[in-house]
């Protein structure tokens, strides 16, 4: 088979899965977890055989086109890169991965054949994203996406906070994919195309009328589905769905769809130099926030949920200093630990009966009931706290050394502003990213007070698959920093001395206070009792993990923070913490500036057809039956009376039918 | 004969029904004043069959036809009717048009109640008017 069959295959197979699964799942019960499974994994082989055969060599095209559509012609193309193998075999990893933890997770769950079906779904509309060369086709992917995520975040739809965290997902999202339609179509327009090399190509011709308005209309669809300030807001409350799906839409593959968008079309971003400061204020503003907030959360999804958001920043951050290279090497690194770290959460949550790490905290040896999710999340942790020489460390060097490299001004085509800006501000976030993950390591793991409660053995398929990720987020980047630079744009991804001095130091940095501040508030955890448990040692996973969700707000007063002394976050943050736990108040200030309007437009539309349009309606009624009741008078029931006016009328009739005969 | 004569006479006659039907009140005179109606119907039918097969050179006597047509539905229908009008009294104890009012807008149904302090009279009044009937 061709390479061009075979990179067909990878989003046709797992689409197929979906359909059948969909079909099957009521009648044959036993074939959704081979439909579930298998396709994915196949998938996956074949997007490895591709990205073998492309090989980092150029960029394979092929267009076919179905029918005419009018002025700008719709195809579809595939446009496979250096850039689209590697992300596809990333996406194929993390999707087989969770499939196949999903089986153990999930494993007595009544709905658990529509939720592989959504999964399959939506890895086939992520693999149509990557290897899409037509930007209409692209939009199918991403908003096919969208709704597969809209129906996973609310699979355990019985509890409040699914129902409102999918419908605010939904929402956010959308609201940057309108302008993202919109900068499509102004694109087409301008450059008569929908085909990436097309574009490409006009862009390199300097024949873009308007690269500015259309790349920050891009950049609005680009923030709502990446996570990126200020539309960010919907990551955090995701993680009410089940976790492998976290790991899997909200951590590795979906969100970074739009950091991967933003590398395709890099060079139409470079034409407009203020797009490249907006992306690099926004990846700024992004990364520290979200280091501050993932420092003040107690669910321990939400920690990792705004960890997600703050190294997206990263790769946005890469993306405004014009190295594609290194933000889609972040993003391959960290779609692996990312995915390890939310599968091994699953594990610990299940194994705690709570997703509070100030429960977890007060609880002895929980790293013995689960060693498997302990010593993996140990190293995915390091890797997020880019300790050399896991693969985290690599990939975050090589977007320092860029923003390094840019803001020294060794090269033209990003502006040197955005690249003190990514600097700085990753040199900050990179501070307090060492600390919340040393914070989050600490209190899930060193724990002290009464015996972790036993939920028994975790599934085999649940551990080995975090051995399998642990592999990437362990040596990924040291065995790739070499070889990547041959499938990307060529830029050294070498992490220089400099930066990785500086990185790692102020990673250690922020580690080691988080340790002291630790040491210090461990010992209050005693005085303060806290702590509610789900304990089900029958039930599965996803049970234990929804009811946690359902009881964190009733048991800790708050979805996002707890009431604990012992928390060394609260300690480092100060009078931050009130404000970082709640996301700086972004939801409070979004809540008075466009639910409460809109709210109220609501009721103004509301009154207007009740008390105005109504009435008209009403009033269409109430005349013919007023007329009615005058006519009604004349039924008396004098059967006399009715021939009287049956004769008058005769008599009228004659007359005039005599009249018009005679013609007077 | 001239046609006057007759014309004159079905419309004098369709007067006096037209007269009883608007006018009197018991059933069986309204009854009877439909039946003049119809039967100077009858006659205007003869007449201009008569008058107007004079001039034809050929001719089915449909007018003619016609009448015997109206006379026997005309039997039938006062049959019919009287045998109403016999039901309405034997029920309500009156064939008075005036008091059957039971279309009128607003008219509420009879309730059992009245229907069984009706039950009464009636019995007792049926006898009345078979009798009245018969003479």
């Amino acid at each position: 088979m061709t390479t061009t069959t075979l990179a067909v295959l990878v989003p046709l197979l797992p689409f197929l899965g979906a359909a059948a699964g969909l079909l099957l799942g009521r009648s044959a019960p036993g074939f959704v977890r081979p439909l579930a499974v298998l396709p994915t994994l196949a998938a996956l082989v074949l997007a490895a055989v591709v990205a073998a055969r492309q090989g980092g060599g150029p960029a394979l095209d092929a267009v076919t086109e179905l029918t005419p559509t009018g002025s700008v012609p719709v195809e579809l193309a595939l446009h496979i890169d250096g850039f689209a193998a590697l992300v596809a075999v990333l996406v194929g990893t993390v999707a087989a991965c969770v499939q196949i933890y999903s089986t153990g997770y999930l494993r007595d769950d009544p709905r658990y054949a529509s939720y592989a079906a959504l999964v399959s779904l939506f890895t086939s509309a992520m693999f149509l994203v990557v290897y899409s060369g037509d930007l209409m086709v692209l939009l199918v992917g991403w908003e096919v996406m969208g709704i597969c995520s809209y129906f996973l975040v609310g699979h355990y739809w019985e509890t409040p906070e699914a129902r409102a965290a999918s419908l605010k997902a939904f929402l956010v999202t959308k609201l940057g994919d309108v302008p993202f339609l919109i900068g499509l179509l102004a694109l087409a327009t301008e450059t008569g195309s929908f085909r990436i090399t097309r574009i490409l190509a006009a862009v390199a011709d300097g024949s873009l009328g308007h690269p500015t308005v259309i790349a920050l209309l891009l950049l609005a669809g680009v923030a709502g589905k990446s996570a990126q300030f200020p539309l960010h807001t919907w990551l955090p409350d995701a993680m009410a769905g089940p976790t492998p799906v976290s790991a899997l839409i909200h951590a590795a593959t979906m969100v970074a769809a739009g950091v991967y968008f933003v590398a395709r079309l890099l060079p139409l971003f470079e034409a407009s130099r203020a797009a490249m400061v907006v992306l690099a204020v926004m990846a700024a503003v992004t990364m520290v926030g979200s280091a501050l907030a993932a420092l003040a959360q107690d669910d321990i999804k939400r920690v990792l949920a705004y960890s997600t958001i703050g190294q997206l920043g990263y790769m946005t951050g890469a993306l405004a200093t014009g190295d594609r290279g290194a933000a889609v090497f972040h993003l391959l690194a960290h779609g692996a630990f990312k995915a390890l770290l939310f599968l091994a959460a699953g594990v610990v949550i299940h194994a705690a009966g709570t997703n509070s790490l100030a429960a977890m905290s007060r609880m002895r040896g929980l790293r013995d009931r689960v060693p498997d999710a302990y010593w993996t999340m140990t190293v995915a942790l390091l890797a997020l706290a880019a300790i050399p020489p896991f693969s985290g460390f690599f990939s975050k060097e090589s977007v320092l050394g860029a923003a390094e490299h840019v803001a020294t001004g060794h090269t033209e085509h990003a502006p040197g502003a955005a690249g003190w800006t990514v600097l700085v501000a990753g040199l900050i976030a990179a501070v307090l990213t060492a600390a919340y993950a040393t914070r989050l390591w600490l209190l899930a793991f060193r724990g002290r007070g009464a015996e972790a409660p036993d939920h028994g053995r975790q599934p085999v398929v649940m551990n080995a698959v975090l051995w399998v990720l642990a592999i990437p987020s362990l040596a990924l980047g040291g065995l790739a920093f070499r070889l990547l630079p041959d499938w990307f744009d060529g830029h050294d991804l070498t992490p220089t001395l400099a930066t990785s001095v500086l990185g790692t130091g102020v990673a250690l940095v922020g580690g080691i206070v988080t340790y002291a501040a630790w040491r210090h508030t461990s010992a209050l955890a005693v005085r303060t009792p806290l702590g509610a448990v789900a304990a089900h040692p029958e039930g599965d996973a996803a049970l234990v993990e929804s009811e946690a969700i359902a009881t964190h707000r009733p048991a800790y007063g708050d979805l996002a923070s707890a009431p604990d002394p012992s928390d060394p976050g609260r300690l480092l943050l100060g009078p931050v913490h009130r404000h970082a736990a709640a996301g700086f108040h972004l939801d409070a200030v979004y809540t008075t500036l466009f639910v409460r309007p809109v709210r109220a437009g609501a009721s103004l539309v509301r009154f207007l057809d009740r008390e105005v349009v109504d009435t008209y309606v009403r009033a269409a009624g109430g005349l013919p039956r007023l007329l009615g009741a005058a006519v009604r008078r004349a039924q008396t029931g004098n059967v006399q009376t009715y021939v009287s006016a049956l004769l008058a009328g005769t008599v009228v009739l004659a007359v005039a039918a005599v009249l018009v005969a005679t013609g007077a | 004969m001239h046609l006057a004569y007759p014309a004159v006479l079905s419309a004098l006659l369709f007067c006096t029904g037209l007269y009883g039907v608007l006018a009197r009140r018991n059933a069986i005179l309204v009854l009877m004043s439909v039946e003049l109606m119809l039967n100077a119907v009858n006659l205007n039918l003869v007449a201009f069959d008569v008058w107007l097969s004079r001039a034809a050179e050929e001719t089915l006597h449909s007018g003619q036809a016609l009448t015997l047509f109206t006379i026997a539905i005309a039997a039938a229908e006062i049959g019919i009717g009287l045998a109403i009008v016999l039901a309405v009294h034997r029920n309500r104890g009156t064939a008075d048009i005036d008091k059957l009012r039971d279309t009128a807008e607003g008219h509420e149904p009879d309730g059992p109640d009245s229907d069984t302090s009706d039950s009464d009279t009636p019995a007792t009044g049926t006898a009345a008017e078979k009798a009245e009937a018969t003479a």
